[in-house]
């Protein structure tokens, strides 16, 4: 198998209860790739973003991230669950960003940062918070190293958030509508951010309804609808020259 | 009284405004003077009445009270005696130990009720459902009694007493009490876990924290919060319930006392000691549970109840036992 392949999804289906979410899902995210998966709300994009770390457990198909499979040891004909454990240090590659952000309320932003490196790789304190604080510089917020999430904005907030999933050195990063949730003045700084980690080389997965952000640095652009993958394609021909009708109806709502 | 009322918030309004204007300079193109009006408050003769109805009934029972053959220089003497004093003691260690055993079984049963594995989760909904089911005075009475079925108590091949040697009161009362407490703290533990957001659970799960330790780290941490403020009044709770200690012959204070009027036959001046001790008591630990909340809910915006509030709460009867 390709080794620049970090992500690859064959026929994932994933139900809640009678409800199929995720109908066969295929596709591929290469090494320093960045992917933007759009579509409407319900249809999917979230789950299987969640698939990808084991936050949601797939019930068909393949998922295979940084070449292992996600969730599974294969042997033979036979798909062994992994424990508990096994299944944390292969989340601990993979950075995750949330619409809520998901700061730990009760410790500050530098504390946030460091609370990966220190109780889950073993960093030791002191090292931990001077990689924290050049994190926290990288996404502007050094001066709020101290400061408690309810203390700061929503863009500082998911500032802190990409800063916290970054001190695990993951080899991929998974957005999930990051900013959604934000006023529209904050979204600009939370984009700039994600913009310079793009640039940097890592691989993303971002789910969003910010278009420009899509058009401007996504690699490949994954239309999802009902729990299906519609249309996939670059930018410029998705968004300029969607060959579906649903797409173009998307598209047109909300361009 | 209520003609004077008006008259004198009329005459504070004067002198207002006679203050305002020997001190202020007239403002810079004033228009024609303003008329000055009285303002005559609402008038609330229900208030007078009520609050007369309500102490003249005070009064009554207070002079009952009074008149009635209560010999209070005995109330107080026997207040610091040493009777009473061995029995505040006891009511104290009683209490510290088995809060200590319901804080562990409370702690435990709460995060059994979150486990994965149903037996864990049945087993702790189990006793939560079987000790809170039941009233306290028959579970220390069970305890106490538990002789009448098992003669011994052993682990085949490392030991084994005789279960009178064992259940003493102390440890009966102990027994009793401290899990009957676990059952009520495990539900207060549990509320406080469910306060956490689930977003905090799957931050941690992301930068790959096991279970253990997000619960460690991340929940419990902040479930404390929402816990302390209840733990406060099971603690106050649980020191009116070690009075039920006395049943069973355990020398708490309501047993001192009990010992004391049974030889000099001051019943009520006895009983009232004891009721001296423990609304003293539940005073102190009210107030240092109000300390305890201001520290923990500093930055947080919220409601805050004060001492007194939370002292009329936590003298209130909020369980029949």
């Amino acid at each position: 198998m390709n080794t620049d392949v970090i992500v690859r999804a064959e026929q994932v289906t994933k139900s809640f209860g009678d409800l199929q979410v995720l109908k066969g899902i295929d596709l591929e995210v290469s090494r320093g790739q960045v992917l933007c998966i759009i579509g409407p709300s319900g249809s999917g994009k979230s789950t299987f973003l969640r698939c990808i770390n084991h936050l949601e457990k797939i019930d068909g198909g393949r998922l295979i991230v940084n070449g292992s499979l996600v969730g599974y040891r294969e042997v033979g004909e036979k798909l062994y669950e992994l424990p508990d454990r096994a299944v944390c240090s292969e989340r601990a590659n993979i950075g995750m960003v949330f619409q809520h952000f998901n700061l730990f309320a009760h410790k500050t932003a530098l504390e946030n940062v460091i609370e990966g490196p220190i109780q889950v790789k073993g960093t030791n304190k002191k090292k931990a918070i001077a990689q924290g604080l050049s994190l926290l510089e990288r996404v502007g917020l050094a001066h709020r190293a101290h400061a408690y999430p309810r203390a700061m904005s929503g863009g500082q907030q998911q500032r802190v958030a990409i800063a916290r999933a970054l001190a695990m050195e993951p080899k991929l990063m998974l957005f999930d509508e990051p900013t959604s949730a934000l006023d529209p003045e904050l979204v600009g700084e939370v984009l700039d951010v994600m913009r310079d980690l793009a640039r940097s080389g890592m691989t993303m997965v971002v789910v969003t309804h910010e278009m420009g952000f899509a058009r401007e640095v996504a690699d490949g652009i994954v239309f999802m609808d009902e729990g299906r993958v519609l249309e996939s394609g670059s930018p410029t021909q998705l968004l300029g020259s969607p060959r579906e009708e649903r797409t173009k109806a998307f598209l047109g709502a909300v361009l | 009284m209520t003609p004077r009322l008006p008259a004198h918030v009329k005459e504070t309004e004067h002198s207002v405004l006679e203050n305002q204007t020997q001190t202020d300079p007239p403002p810079v193109a004033a228009p024609a003077p303003a008329k000055t009006y009285t303002v005559i408050p609402l008038r609330h003769p229900w208030r007078w009445i009520t609050a007369a109805l309500v102490l003249a009934v005070l009064g009554f029972v207070g002079k009952a009270f009074l008149a009635a053959d209560i010999d209070y220089a005995v109330v107080l003497k026997y207040l610091t005696s040493a009777g009473i004093l061995a029995g505040v003691r006891n009511t104290l260690v009683l209490l510290l130990a088995s809060m200590g055993v319901g804080l562990v079984l409370g702690v435990l049963t709460a995060v059994m009720c979150q486990s994965p594995n149903p037996v864990l989760r049945w087993v702790g909904g189990g006793y939560v459902w079987l000790f809170r089911g039941t009233p306290l005075l028959v579970q220390l009475l069970i305890w106490f009694n538990l002789s009448i079925i098992f003669e011994n108590f052993s682990i085949p091949g490392l030991f084994s007493i005789p279960m009178n040697t064992l259940m003493t009161p102390f440890v009966a009362a102990l027994l009793g009490l401290g899990i009957n407490e676990g059952a009520y703290i495990s539900e207060i533990v549990r509320g406080g876990i469910l306060s956490v957001d689930h977003g905090q659970r799957e931050a941690a799960s992301a930068i790959g924290m096991s279970r253990a330790k997000t619960m460690r780290r991340i929940v419990l941490p902040q479930a404390m919060r929402v816990i302390v403020p209840p733990l406060g009044n099971e603690f106050i709770a649980c020191l009116k319930f070690t009075s039920l200690a006395y049943t069973i012959s355990y020398s708490e204070l309501l047993h001192s006392a009990n010992k004391i009027y049974t030889a000099n036959f001051k019943v009520i001046e006895l009983l009232f000691t004891a009721a001296l001790w423990y609304i003293a008591l539940t005073t102190v630990f009210s107030l240092f549970q109000q300390l305890l909340e201001d520290r923990l809910s500093r930055g947080v915006p919220g409601a805050r109840t004060g001492f007194l509030d939370r002292l009329r709460r936590n003298l209130s009867l909020r369980r029949a036992s």
